[in-house]
This record gives structure tokens, C-alpha cells and sequence, in this order.
């Protein structure tokens, strides 16, 4: 049996009503799947539709159990596994607030010019940037600031999409 | 149409009246009075009123299972909700499709810790298979109907309505089935026919064949169960059931190999090791089936047919994953077998059935005849007797007395047999046989029993008196909690913790006490009596058959074992030490 640990990512189309959102974290907490994040926010107001994006990890009988498990649940409509099914774009952004003085101060800027971060705000002592990328970009930006006074970190956890022109 | 308007509690009743409900186990309390006030009023539906609420659903549980309709329970708010809990789990472990109305607070005090509140919906989230919490009253027949759709389709289960008592006093629309379509849940049943060729194909190439059927056999339809019997006698292969599946193949027939798993025969469990061609048909490879998975039937192709995806490749890697019902596998299959004629290797079932026969040659479920004691295995085989050629439902307990009942009772057809497989609830069979008894107001119901089990819910032997219903508790009595006993001798050293059963009431007493009639058995010669009084008694009975105390159930594969390590009898040790492994798997 296949016991290497594979990341997937996975997307989940769901009528937005109460408990959803508990019945698919009950689920992974329930029978011991990882989340690595989860991200959701409504996208049909008119149809009532959330999409959450899940990344887990598992062998890849866990994985096709995740899979069936979450297909299983009443109020989801859809699950797709965006890893499995071709190439796909994620993307995640992250608020990282940095406090100091003088040279690192300075090479905080510089280094967030090079990651392409905006400053969303700035006080003589600290910045909070906005980095938008994928998670690796954000590990490696964040692993960097860590060195020169990161302060405060928020993650909003991936987003991801099928590259193409079919939908979900 | 015309749009009919009616109270909240109106609107339960006739909606359940619309989805053909007869009759509602249940028990009231403040925040279902209205929906008890609009019961009073009707006559279309009975109420059946229990003495706890596990056992409205357990009731509910022996109903559906013996009619394959929906079960209906209504507890209050609270208590009655989280007393429903242990039910609504065991019917979701063994699928079975119930529907259970828990009253509410009033919605303008959900999340103010009132009186009797409790998250009904949070706490019953991961034991449902669905739950709605109502909050506006013209929502409420759709939720309803939405609710049976839910609980009777694809693998069925239970679905818990939460209602608020403000929404039962208010008015509002009613709408009837009709009307009503699931946005999104339409499990597939029809399986593809692709793959039911590929398994034919694999099943008439197979040399050593055996069809491993398990409950979803039971809950597709009698008809399911008719369909495999012609399937299995069409292929003269051999068949095992599982405790949830017993039933669906004549116990008498000789291609019947028994039950499988822990608890099951030397032949079912051998030649489940040594297949090459395994068929398992709305099975779902159970721990208690398996034994050690990576020790399980290793050298078979296997073809897994099941109405729920995520019962496949779950546990054990299948070859063949069939998606679909029971019913319409096996018409296909059937079909494409009469179609196809396909030439089987006879000289290599033949040899396959040599084998199985010396297997079977074992006589695996022999225990030692005497007269110093009733043995357990003996009070079961004079029951079968007694009860053969009767309209007979048994239900059962959880522990020693389940498996040698399910290794000694006849089961020749589907949904007679009551038994907690998935969950093991202790207290089960007593609810469970009145629920079957309201549905088959003239069959003998017996709930085989230990006496442990049996008080966990011995309370409704009232409600048997006060529904006049002549249910059957027939009590190994062993004065143990044998199956922990067992486990104690066998895995835990001889340390005995705590599995007396100390104080034991008087059965006879006890069962005159609640207005029922009680009867014991000391000796062998006793027991034929005692049972023919019993099935005699047009009232609810207690029979105490007090047994060998010291009786353990084999075979038996203990914990973190082969099939192929499977232990006969006393004389079979596990060897020197207990496997530490072995030990901590439950």
C-alpha cells in the first residue's frame, strides 16, 4: 500500500447555511485528516453558494477518503481535487507587521520591494506590508522578516483555481 | 394550488402523514407540547410512548429495520435530545433511515442557556446524517419532507429536525411532497454497467469464489435479498453474511457458510483467507470482518459493490469499486449472466468445495453437551426449535448471547433479524423488539438478552405492558458481562475488573413486578418448557435461562489476528504471551 504523504488541495462548492462550515471541519477534526488551511467565503449570493478551499495531507487512500467523505455531506454540491486534476494556481496573502529602527528597518523595506509586498501602513517604528503569492513566496518572505522584527503575522491560508477555461 | 395554512405543530403532522407514517415513538416535555397537543387531536398517527428516549429511537431502529420504512421518534428539548444521542449513532453505524424531531427553545432564547436547552444541532451533527435546526415556520414542510428524502435515500441513516417551540405555535404554509425536490442530494444507484460486465466476467473466471454480503444487502429491499439468492444458486459458489447481512441468504442452504469475522465459522473465515475471486455486495470490510488488514485475504481479486463511495477503498484496496444499489447490481449482474452463459471452471469449484468442506468438516460451533448445565449454545438451539416454521423477529443485546445467536438462529429471509453491529449498544434489543412488535402486531418478537445488557433499558418492559405488545426477553444469564469476561480470561491475564454482575435483581420477580409474566430455567430439563410457556404467553415474558457461567464464544480471531489464526475452542490458546498489539486493538 502507497504510504507517502501527498498535499492536495482541494475545492468544495457548499450551500451557504448554518453548520456547514462545522460539518466540514467535524468531518477532518472526527476521523483524524489534517487541515493545513481552510479558507471560505460565499460566491453565489443568488444560488446561496460557498466555495472552501481546503489543503490536507494524507496517503493517497486518506486523500480519496477526504474525497468521498466530503462528497458525502448533504449540502455539498461539488468537491474537486484541484492537485490531482491538472494545473492549478493558488494563491495566499498575508498582513506581516515588522517593528524597528535603522538598518534592519531599512532592509525590511527592501526586501518587501523585492517580494513585490505593498506597505499598507507605516509609523516611524514599523510597517505592516501585504504579500500576495503562494505559500512558499510567503514562508520565504515571512522566514526573512522574521530576522528583522516581525511582530505580528495573519494568513489568510490558500485560494486556488483550475488553470483553463472550465469552471468548477 | 392552493396554499393551506396551519401551525407549525400541524404542519409536522400532516407532513408525516403525507410521507406515510403510522405510528411515532416518542416522549414528551415542554418544548414539544405543542406538537403533543396537535397529536392528541389526530387520529391518523399513533404515538407510542416509551420510557427513555434511547429507546424511542432504538424502538424506531427495530421498526424501520423490520418494515424498511422510516423510523419516527419525537423527544423534548435537552435531555430528550441528548438521550436520543446514543440511537441516533447506533442508527447511523447500521444505516438505518430514521427521522427524529427534537423540540427546541424558542428561538429568541436559543444561545441564553434556557431551561432544557442544549445544541441539539451541534451535538448531533457527527451522529446524523443529516440535521436542520428550523427557524421559519414556511420552511418547515419542506424541511420535513426533505428530512425522509434524505434519511431513506441512498445509504440510508438518521436526520435529526430541530424545532424551536415558537415555530410550532406559529402559522405558516404547508406544502406536500410533491412539491418538495432536494436542491443537491441524489446519491447515484444505478451502478455502471461497464464495470457489472467486468465482474461478471470476474466472478464466472474465478477458481475459488465467495460472495461476501453485508447489510446493505438488507436495507436495498427484500427483493435484493431474493436477487442474490438466485445469483449465489446460479453460480453454486459460496456465500457468507455478516452480522448485519444475515438474512439475505437462507441460513438452511448448503452454500450458506455462515456468518464471518470474529465471531464467525472456521469455513466463512478460511475461505474468505483463501479466495482468489471475493465479491463483497453492500459490505463495508469491518474491523471485526477483517482481522489483521494487511493479513487479510491476501492473494483475491476483490469486487466491492456499495450506495455509499466512501465505503470503498476505505480500509481494504478494492479491485473492482462498484458505485450503486444492492437491488440493481444484482439484476444487472444477473442479466448479463443469463446473456453471456458464461462457462465456469467446475472441476476447480469442485475442488474449492472438497476444501471448504473439510472446513466446515471442523464443526466449528460444536460445544460440550451436557446435562450439569444449561449451556448457552443449547438454550439458543432449543429456542431454534422452537421458533422454526414461526413468524419470528429477534432482536438481541450486545456481547456473548448476540454472537451466539447470530451463530445459532436460523435467518432464512432478510429484515427479521435486530441486532446493534456497528455501534454494539448494550440495551438495544428490548426497544428494538417493540418496535418490530407494533409493525407485526402477530409475530413473535424475542429479544435475546445477557443479563447485563438488559437492564440498561429494562424500563420498557412498561411500555411493552402498556401497548399489551407479548414481546419475548429470553435471558442468557450468565451472571457476567461475558464478553468482557472473556476478553479478561483471554487477553488481560484472569483479572476479572469489575465484569460480575453483583446484585442482579430477580428476572421473575422483576418481570411480575412491571405486570408481565416471569419465568425461569435452573436445569436442562427445565428449558423446553419454559420456552414452549413462553412463546405461549400472549404477554410480554421474561424468561431468566440461568447458563454455564463460565461458556466463552467461539471461534474467535482475537484482536490484531489473521483470519487464517482463527481459535476454535478453550483448547486453543493464544499461545505463550498475549501480542501486545493485540491488546490495545478494541
Amino acid at each position: 500500500m502507497d504510504t507517502t504523504i501527498e498535499r492536495h488541495t482541494i475545492a468544495v462548492l457548499v450551500d451557504n447555511e448554518p453548520g456547514v462550515l462545522a460539518r466540514v471541519i467535524g468531518l477532518f477534526s472526527g476521523r483524524g485528516y489534517n487541515i493545513e488551511s481552510l479558507t471560505v467565503a460565499e460566491v453565489e449570493r443568488d444560488r446561496g453558494l460557498s466555495r472552501i478551499t481546503i489543503v490536507t495531507s494524507g496517503t493517497p487512500m486518506i486523500i480519496e477518503q477526504i474525497k468521498a467523505q466530503l462528497s458525502r455531506l448533504v449540502p455539498v454540491h461539488k468537491v474537486r481535487d484541484l492537485t490531482e486534476e491538472g494545473p492549478h494556481i493558488e494563491r495566499e496573502l498575508a498582513l506581516v507587521k515588522v517593528a524597528g529602527m535603522g538598518d534592519k528597518r531599512i532592509e525590511a523595506l527592501r526586501i518587501a520591494d523585492i517580494f513585490k509586498a505593498v506597505v499598507l501602513d507605516a509609523t516611524l517604528s514599523s510597517f505592516v506590508f501585504e504579500l500576495t503569492g503562494t505559500s512558499d513566496d510567503l514562508d520565504r518572505f515571512i522566514e526573512l522578516m522574521r530576522q528583522l522584527g516581525l511582530v505580528e503575522l495573519s494568513r489568510t491560508g490558500a485560494v486556488a483555481m483550475s488553470r483553463g477555461s472550465e469552471g468548477l | 394550488m392552493s396554499e393551506t395554512h396551519l401551525t407549525g405543530a400541524e404542519i409536522v403532522l400532516r407532513a408525516l402523514r403525507d410521507q406515510g407514517v403510522e405510528v411515532i415513538f416518542g416522549y414528551p416535555g415542554g418544548a414539544v407540547l405543542p406538537i403533543y397537543d396537535a397529536i392528541f387531536r389526530q387520529n391518523a398517527i399513533r404515538h407510542i410512548l416509551v420510557r427513555h428516549e434511547q429507546a424511542a429511537v432504538h424502538a424506531a431502529e427495530g421498526y424501520a429495520r423490520s418494515t424498511g420504512k422510516v423510523g419516527v421518534v419525537l423527544v423534548t428539548s435537552g435531555p430528550g435530545a441528548t438521550n436520543a444521542v446514543t440511537g441516533l449513532t447506533d442508527a447511523l453505524l447500521d444505516s438505518i433511515p430514521i427521522v427524529c424531531l427534537t423540540g427546541q427553545v424558542p428561538t429568541h432564547l436559543i444561545g441564553n442557556d434556557a431551561f432544557q436547552e442544549c445544541d441539539t444541532t451541534g451535538i448531533t451533527r457527527p451522529c446524523t446524517k443529516h440535521n436542520y435546526l428550523v427557524k421559519d415556520v414556511n420552511q418547515l414542510a419542506r424541511i420535513v419532507h426533505e428530512a425522509f428524502h434524505v434519511a431513506r435515500s441512498g445509504r440510508p441513516g438518521p436526520v435529526v429536525i430541530d424545532l424551536p417551540k415558537d415555530i410550532q405555535f406559529a402559522d405558516g404554509v404547508y406544502v406536500g411532497p410533491e412539491h418538495v425536490q432536494h436542491k443537491t442530494y441524489r446519491p447515484q444507484t444505478k451502478p455502471d454497467r461497464a464495470k457489472v460486465e467486468q465482474a461478471v466476467e470476474m466472478i464466472a473466471r474465478a477458481k475459488r469464489p465467495i460472495f461476501y454480503t453485508g447489510g446493505g444487502v438488507i436495507n436495498s429491499g427484500p427483493r435484493a435479498s431474493a436477487l442474490l439468492t438466485e445469483l449465489v444458486r446460479l453460480t453454486g459458489y459460496p456465500v457468507t453474511n455478516t452480522l448485519m447481512g444475515l438474512g439475505a441468504y437462507p441460513a438452511s442452504d448448503r452454500q450458506f457458510l455462515g456468518m464471518l469475522g470474529m465471531h464467525g465459522t472456521y469455513e466463512a473465515n478460511l475461505a474468505m483467507h483463501g479466495c482468489d475471486v471475493m465479491v463483497a455486495i453492500g459490505s463495508r470490510f469491518d474491523d471485526r470482518v477483517t482481522g489483521r488488514l494487511n493479513a487479510f485475504s491476501p492473494g483475491s481479486a476483490k469486487i466491492h459493490v456499495d450506495i455509499d463511495p466512501s465505503s470503498i477503498n476505505k480500509s481494504v484496496r478494492v479491485d473492482l469499486p462498484i458505485v450503486g444499489d444492492c437491488e440493481a447490481f444484482l439484476e444487472m449482474a444477473l442479466e448479463i449472466w443469463r446473456e453471456r452463459k458464461p462457462r465456469i471452471d467446475k472441476d476447480a469449484l469442485a475442488a474449492w468445495w472438497r476444501q471448504i468442506e473439510e472446513w466446515r468438516a471442523k464443526r466449528c460451533l460444536s460445544y460440550e453437551k451436557t446435562d450439569r448445565v444449561i449451556k448457552p449454545q443449547y438454550a439458543l438451539e432449543r429456542l431454534r426449535e422452537h421458533i422454526r416454521g414461526k413468524d419470528a423477529y429477534i432482536s438481541t443485546e450486545v456481547g456473548q448471547h448476540q454472537m451466539w445467536a447470530a451463530q445459532f438462529l436460523p435467518f432464512e429471509e432478510p429484515n427479521r433479524w435486530l441486532t446493534s453491529g456497528g455501534l454494539g449498544t448494550m440495551g438495544y434489543g428490548l426497544p428494538a423488539a417493540i418496535g418490530a412488535q407494533i409493525a407485526h402486531p402477530n409475530a413473535l418478537c424475542i429479544d435475546v438478552a445477557g443479563e447485563a445488557s438488559i437492564l440498561m433499558n429494562i424500563q420498557e418492559m412498561s411500555t411493552a405492558l402498556q401497548y399489551r405488545l407479548p414481546v419475548k426477553v429470553f435471558i442468557l444469564n450468565n451472571q457476567w458481562m461475558g464478553m468482557v469476561r472473556q476478553w479478561q480470561e483471554l487477553l488481560h491475564g484472569e483479572r476479572y475488573s469489575e465484569s460480575y454482575s453483583e446484585a442482579l435483581p430477580d428476572f421473575v420477580k422483576l418481570a411480575e413486578a412491571f405486570g408481565g409474566v416471569g419465568l425461569r430455567a435452573t436445569k436442562t430439563s427445565e428449558l423446553d418448557d419454559v420456552i414452549r410457556t413462553m412463546i405461549e404467553t400472549p404477554r410480554p415474558v421474561i424468561a431468566d435461562i440461568c447458563v454455564d457461567q463460565k461458556e466463552n464464544c467461539f471461534p474467535m480471531i482475537p484482536g490484531g489476528k489473521a483470519h487464517n489464526e482463527i481459535l476454535l475452542g478453550p483448547s486453543e490458546t493464544l499461545g505463550e504471551a498475549t501480542p501486545e498489539e493485540g491488546m490495545v486493538l478494541v
